[in-house]
């Protein structure tokens, strides 16, 4: 089944996958790595709502922009340690989730996107004529600062390793979710809605649990990236990024755990890879996007997934 | 009045823009008993069949259960208290295991479904009590088979299952053995007098064979309006029922029922 992507069978190759995840900065340049990290984090969380509950979000960059704000904002002005910073960002996506979740969760479908649309294109606005988020110039100069007052994040590599072990963290914690008893419930909903009703489940409480952890985890890929750039700007926020998230998605594998990472990681590598040939770029994106579509419906990891087992079994 | 009855509808009405799909309903329920609901298309069988389950909210009316007044009540609570519905389409969860379908439903007494930090594991111990609900409607073997790869007989089969698992006091069954074949039709009888044992089944059918030798009471609708109600036997010699509902081929509609067993 798609949940179980890391049963015990694949430990071997979770384990193989983190070892890589330590030494690929030694190998590829780790500001890279850091980004693809965040952006993976963020189609993750995206992807419960998404392959989980069946909900699509077309508002989630405000979570990300959001807590990217806040946490820079926490990071500069107010002098807070990381950890800090990014615990206030997560605390804002959070209550913003709780909000925005509360308002869309009744609608669905294409109600429900535009809901979230709506009210992200608001926070979008909000951060243009707030006067603390700075405008077009964003909030730059962030300071990476000691972790616990300790560490100095100020190292390329150490931020690195802290990044990935918060990604790690926070993979481990979405794959638990969606594989607790509340992550059965969500796929139940998901299946079918009105039976999940009809055996006296409260669907509407599951929904606003999945959109305010879905929430708050975009707002932690945010806090990070906004730490590892030094800088939150109108660019979080936009409406560009809750397109991008689905793109992601959907291209790594939608209900899979690892799939959103990877979808995350491939279109960060498409944008640096293509970043000299300028807005072309959206375009390259875009025919990739057409053709996986329509060759894997599934995503990668959903049309590798079956491979992989094959071959487990096999070996 | 009153105890005997466990669902009770006073002037129940329905209107949908102008058009009043059901009408002035007084059903009775009597407890433990089968209690059919047929008549021909557009009769409103299963517009009162979701304004009971409060998937549709009522015009006019009232609704009680087991006396207590239902009316504004929301559906998953009305689950909870003891009154569980199926639907005509066979509702199943399709991604889910046949296993983890029936546990789903045991899940909610369990009372850990918020838990979304909890290991998936402390569900294992629903497992002996879910197997044995899927042995007794015969999908035992599909126990790991995705619920969406079944055939349409045995998803019904797991759907009931699904419901027993909830130990209901009274279950509403939509067209149960709709687009079924004489065989699963049969099967589907057997297994729903089964399960009527202190129980109260309401089931919506379409066709009045299949209900015939099931059913205690059947109650006859016809364009929003109760035509007659009473037994089988009452029901087939009403003649505003031969008229309304069995049309000229009555004697043959009797035949058949008595045949189906």
């Amino acid at each position: 089944m798609n949940a179980v992507i890391i049963s015990s069978r694949q430990k071997p190759f979770v384990l193989a996958l983190l070892g890589l995840g330590l030494v690929l900065p030694f190998a590829i340049y780790p500001v890279f790595l850091m980004k693809g990290l965040c952006f993976g984090l963020f189609a993750a969380a995206f992807n419960l709502l998404l392959g989980y509950v069946g909900l699509l979000s077309f508002g989630h960059a405000m979570f990300f922009g959001w807590s990217a704000y806040i946490t820079a904002h926490a990071a500069k002005e107010w002098g807070l340690t990381p950890e800090l910073a990014i615990l206030a960002g997560v605390a804002l996506a959070t209550l913003l989730g709780l909000v925005v979740g509360w308002l869309a969760i009744r609608r669905q479908g294409i109600y429900f996107a535009m809901i979230t649309l709506a009210l992200a294109q608001l926070m979008y606005f909000v951060a243009v004529q707030a006067p603390f988020t700075h405008g077009e110039d964003g909030i730059q100069g962030v300071p990476r600062g000691r972790l616990f007052g300790l560490i100095d994040l100020g190292d390329t590599l150490t931020m690195y390793y802290f990044v990935f072990a918060v990604f790690v963290a926070s993979l481990l914690f979405l794959y638990r979710v969606v594989n607790s008893p509340f992550g059965q419930i969500l796929k139940a909903i998901r299946d079918n809605e009105p039976r999940a009703i009809s055996l006296g489940y409260e669907v509407t409480r599951y929904k606003l649990i999945a959109f305010v952890i879905s929430a708050a985890f975009a707002g932690l890929a945010g806090s990070l990236k906004s730490l590892v750039f030094q800088l939150a700007s109108l660019a979080d926020v936009n409406w560009h990024i809750s397109g991008e998230v689905v793109l992601m998605t959907l291209l790594g594998g939608v209900g899979t755990v690892l799939g959103p990472t990877v979808g995350g990681f491939l279109v960060v590598a498409i944008q640096d890879y293509f970043a000299g040939i300028g807005s072309l770029v959206i375009i390259i994106q875009g025919i990739i996007f057409v053709v996986c579509v329509l060759l894997f419906r599934s995503g990668m990891i959903g049309v590798l997934t079956p491979w992989l087992k094959r071959r487990g079994i096999n070996g | 009045m009153g105890d005997d009855f466990i669902v009770e509808t006073r002037s129940l009405t329905k209107e949908f823009k102008g058009f009043v799909a059901v009408s002035d309903v007084n059903l009775r329920v009597r407890r433990h008993s089968i209690h059919a609901l047929i008549g021909p298309n557009g009769a409103g069988k299963t517009t009162c069949f979701n304004l009971v389950t409060k998937f549709l909210t009522p015009s006019r009316g009232q609704i009680l259960f087991n006396g207590r007044d239902i009316t504004h009540t929301q559906p998953a609570a009305i689950a909870r208290q003891g009154m569980v519905r199926s639907f005509q389409i066979s509702a199943v969860f399709g991604h889910l295991t046949v296993l983890e379908n029936v546990r789903v439903a045991l899940q909610r007494k369990q009372g850990l479904s918020l838990q979304f930090w909890r290991s998936g594991d402390c569900l294992n111990e629903l497992n002996s009590r879910a197997e044995e609900l899927i042995e007794a409607v015969g999908v035992a073997e599909y126990r790991d088979v995705p619920a969406g790869e079944l055939s349409y007989g045995r998803k019904r089969a797991l759907e009931i299952a699904t419901t027993l698992a909830l130990d209901p006091e009274m279950l509403l069954l939509d067209e149960p053995m709709a687009g079924m074949g004489t065989e699963d039709v049969k099967r589907t009888a057997e297994l729903i007098r089964r399960v009527s044992a202190n129980r109260t089944i309401l089931m919506v059918e379409h066709n009045l064979s299949v209900v015939a030798d099931l059913s205690d009471t059947i109650t006859v609708l016809k364009l929003g309006h109760v035509l007659a109600e009473g037994s089988y036997a009452e029901i087939s010699n009403n003649p505003e029922v031969v008229e309304a509902y069995m049309g000229s081929g009555h004697g043959d509609a009797a035949g058949g029922a008595a045949g189906h067993g």
